[in-house]
């Protein structure tokens, strides 16, 4: 399965990477699961998406909760609590 | 016929003609109501320069329709307008504007307050200034989730 993540503002700035299209492996199924997965990579992965910053999460542009599934094609994007208005 | 819109905009606009648009043409409405934010020069103690916004192109128009959506089923509503600044911003310019333009003023002034208040939670903006010291992000205020959480009470208080 392969999709398409896009980190936005201080994520973007600390991971220095804006948009990625990854395969993932088998059982990387939910958004949860796909966290760990990029935080294995270590460094900033593993600080900035360690859980100690609250880390926002949307699938296909819709705002998506940590168990909500993924499937293949999906556009995930992930940033930090939004400051607008 | 309830006109609504939204806009995300890359230069500076005029608040007034836009606020305008939700009653022009419509002779049901009886009261408008907009809130206009403002980008100021100091935030957490320190003089800030300049702003510059990002945002989630596509999911912002979406996240900010679905707000207008909501806002509609709460209140009898005739026009919702919301334009969102991006970019670079300078201090006194416009940021966002909400008008609302309903029959009476309860609902316009109530739906108004709600926009914004989902707008500055749901919306994908974020805000980086300038300060002496440098860019920094904007921490997102828990004061807003407050003012989020306040309507839900008030839905199930109804």
């Amino acid at each position: 399965m392969a999709v398409e993540i896009l980190y936005f503002a201080s994520l973007r700035e600390r991971l220095g990477c804006d948009r990625e299209r990854l395969d993932l492996p088998e059982g990387v199924d939910d958004l949860a699961a796909l966290i760990d997965f990029l935080r294995q990579r270590g460094g900033d992965w593993a600080e900035v998406l360690g859980g100690e910053q609250p880390v926002l999460m949307a699938i296909n542009q819709e705002m998506a909760k940590p168990d909500d599934a993924i499937a293949d094609g999906d556009e995930i994007g992930l940033f930090p609590p939004v400051t607008g208005g | 016929m309830t006109t609504n819109s939204v806009r995300i905009c890359a230069g500076p606009f005029d608040p007034h003609a836009e606020a305008d648009q939700v009653r022009l043409g419509n002779p049901r409405v009886g009261a408008v109501v907009s809130f206009l934010g403002l980008m100021r020069d100091f935030n957490a103690g320190e003089g800030v320069t300049g702003m510059s916004l990002e945002h989630y192109p596509g999911m912002t128009e979406k996240a900010l329709q679905a707000i207008v959506d909501e806002a509609c089923t709460r209140w009898q509503l005739e026009a919702v307008r919301v334009v969102h600044r991006v970019g670079a911003l300078s201090p006194e310019e416009p940021i966002v504007l909400v008008a609302v333009a309903s029959a009476h003023r309860g609902e316009a002034f109530r739906a108004c307050e709600f926009v914004i208040d989902y707008l500055k939670t749901r919306a994908p903006f974020w805000k980086q200034e300038q300060t002496a010291q440098g860019a920094r992000w904007v921490d997102a205020r828990e004061g807003d989730q407050i003012a989020e959480a306040r309507w839900d009470q008030a839905e199930r208080d109804t």
